[in-house]
């Protein structure tokens, strides 16, 4: 139930007594231990869930390479237009074995087989640039992949003195990350 | 000696337009926008008399991002991230109010642990606004101490917030149909250890700072707001609840699942700064209740529906969804044309009707009274200019 209150009123008795009130709770404050933290000799606890930049996910099998599929939809889910998919074709011949397939009879494959052989286009990441500076850490790109390849790091202490510092190629970075866990 | 050039002198287009009222023998000042106590970039020019207002004439603008044309041009998810910008004291308010009126021109059903969490954070939310809300008032008035404890515990329920969101402030945290991500066993452990300590925080604040003599002094039967003039405004939230009406939307069109919750609505009848002050005291403690509640009955269950569309393009229509923020009522109306991308989408904020009463109500008070009714107006910039 609700009902309209009134403001309580207060004598000037009470008034005077309330500064003692104050004193009182602020004399108990002065002997409690002290609740902030000295920050570069300390750090605080809470850095754990702090959601950063994203970074690619590596494949489990390969550490190398990650899960993108060069699917591309991250980049149009994005609202500030961050990412950037640099991505090589190379044609690759076909293997041998895929000739050596069971006949399944069906139409399209037998119009598939009896067309001149194509050679296959093998697109290959070569970068995926992020551009964190317009980044606005929704999370629309990592809700978005398809294979789950997109991840936030946990890096709350980036600072940099430029622009371009904040223009990361995160295939670089997850190698390296890779590199450093593998040897370190 | 200095010189000018004309234009320069004359001052831009609101000053020009305010200095042709003046009286003789008054001085105009301009508050802000760098004012401390205006809380961003809020401009008032003043007439004074002395240490007396005569005039008051807010201007707004210098925080405008065009958050509605924003709307215009980009897809339904990706406006999400914008509204955690209009008003980033209470992001995830605007976050329900854009998801709501998605989900209805969708039609669709959010789970019901879905709308648990979204209750459990948005009133979260909603203390931590209060929270920096007491403790920059108090600053404003020239009390320091406060406002150190405030962010003292705001902190606890951001850190809470962090762990399920990511973010500490622009939260982008809701979806369509659902939220992005389920509360954790910490997160929820957590939650109840502040509640209840904030039980414990809450008497400490009246004893320190509500019943105190001097603060009494600043807020008592200054800035009254009637009732007429809160309808005439459209003033909502707090503000109005300050001056004896009841309402709230939790209350009054119970949306989500508010309805299964006992709470107050605490309203005062007295129309002054105390009374909003006290209104949104009590409003923290009513929301504590509503998250203990809520957690104690939160179902198990999924936080998304099982079928998504994989491309929001709602049908063509509007909708309109409205939720009770810390500083009122929130609207955001969507116009869909049945493409991907919103035709139109307008946003209410509560603060700009909150503000605009400013210069009547500041008619013929002390200079000093004017930045205590500012503060209890718990105005937020941003959200005034979108
Ligand atoms: S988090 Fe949002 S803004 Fe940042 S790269 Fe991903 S989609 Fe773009
Ligand atoms: S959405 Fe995922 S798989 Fe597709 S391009 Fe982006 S990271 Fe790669």
């Amino acid at each position: 139930m609700t009902m309209i209150k009134k403001t309580p009123k207060q004598s000037t008795l009470q008034g005077i007594k309330s500064l003692f009130v104050g004193l009182k709770v602020t004399g108990r404050n002065f002997v409690m231990p002290q609740i902030t933290t000295h920050y570069p000799r300390k750090e605080v606890s809470n850095l754990a869930t702090y959601r950063g930049h994203v970074d690619l996910v590596p494949k489990e099998d390969d550490p190398m390479t990650s899960k993108c599929i060069l699917c591309g939809q991250c980049a149009k889910a994005c609202p500030s237009n961050c990412i950037e998919l640099v991505i090589r074709k190379e044609e690759v011949e076909p293997p041998p074995d895929e000739e050596a397939q069971p006949d399944s009879g069906s139409k399209e494959e037998a119009t598939a087989k009896s067309a001149p052989k194509k050679k296959k286009v093998k697109r290959i990441l070569d970068a995926f640039m992020l551009n964190y500076n317009l980044c606005s850490l929704c999370g629309q790109c990592v809700q978005t992949c398809p294979v789950d390849s997109l991840e936030f790091s946990t890096n709350s202490y980036l600072a940099g003195f430029t622009r371009e510092e904040f223009i990361f190629d995160l295939l670089e970075r997850m190698r390296n990350k890779q590199k450093a866990s593998s040897s370190g | 000696m200095l010189h000018y050039a004309h234009e320069q002198l004359q001052g831009d287009y609101y000053t020009r337009a305010f200095q042709a009222g003046a009286q003789e023998d008054t001085l105009i000042i301009n508050m802000g926008p760098q004012h401390p106590s205006t809380h961003g970039v809020l401009r008032i020019i003043l007439e004074l008399h002395g240490e007396y207002i005569l005039r008051a004439e807010p201007v707004l603008g210098y925080v405008h991002r065009m958050q509605e044309k924003m709307g215009e041009v980009k897809t339904y998810p990706q406006y999400l991230a914008n509204m955690g910008r209009v008003d980033y004291l209470h992001a995830l308010a605007w976050n329900w109010a854009y998801v709501r009126a998605v989900e209805q021109l969708l039609e669709l059903e959010v789970p019901e642990r879905a709308e648990y969490v979204r209750v459990i954070t948005c009133e979260l939310n909603r203390i931590t606004s209060h929270l920096l809300w007491w403790g920059a008032y108090l600053l404003d008035l020239g009390a320091f101490t406060p406002i150190m404890y405030g962010f003292a515990d705001r902190e606890r329920a951001m850190d809470l917030l962090q762990i399920i969101t990511g973010s500490r402030l622009t939260y982008c945290y809701y979806t369509f149909g659902g939220v992005t991500a389920d509360l954790t066993p910490q997160f929820i452990d957590g939650t109840k250890d502040f509640c209840k300590y904030m039980r414990t925080r809450l008497p400490m604040y009246k004893d320190l700072v509500t019943d105190n003599m001097i603060l009494r002094h600043r807020v008592d039967d200054i800035g009254i707001i009637s009732v007429d003039m809160a309808r005439r405004y459209g003033v909502t939230g707090p503000n109005l609840r300050g001056s004896g009406v009841e309402h709230d939307l939790r209350r009054n069109t119970p949306y989500s699942i508010y309805d299964r919750f006992d709470f107050e609505i605490p309203a005062y009848e007295e129309c002054d700064a105390l009374a909003r002050y006290l209104v949104r005291m009590d409003e923290m403690e009513q929301s504590i209740s509503i998250i203990e509640q809520a957690i104690q009955s939160l179902p198990e269950g999924p936080v998304m529906p099982p079928k998504m569309p994989k491309v929001i393009k709602p049908p063509k229509g509007e909708a309109y969804g409205e939720v009770e923020g810390a500083r009122g009522v929130i609207g955001i109306h969507v116009i869909s044309d049945g493409t991907a991308t919103p035709y139109r989408i307008k946003l209410r904020a509560p603060s700009f009707s909150n503000l605009s009463l400013f210069a009547e109500v500041s008619k013929g008070i002390l200079l000093a009274d004017a930045v205590s009714i500012l503060g209890s107006l718990d105005l937020v910039i941003p959200e005034i200019d979108r």
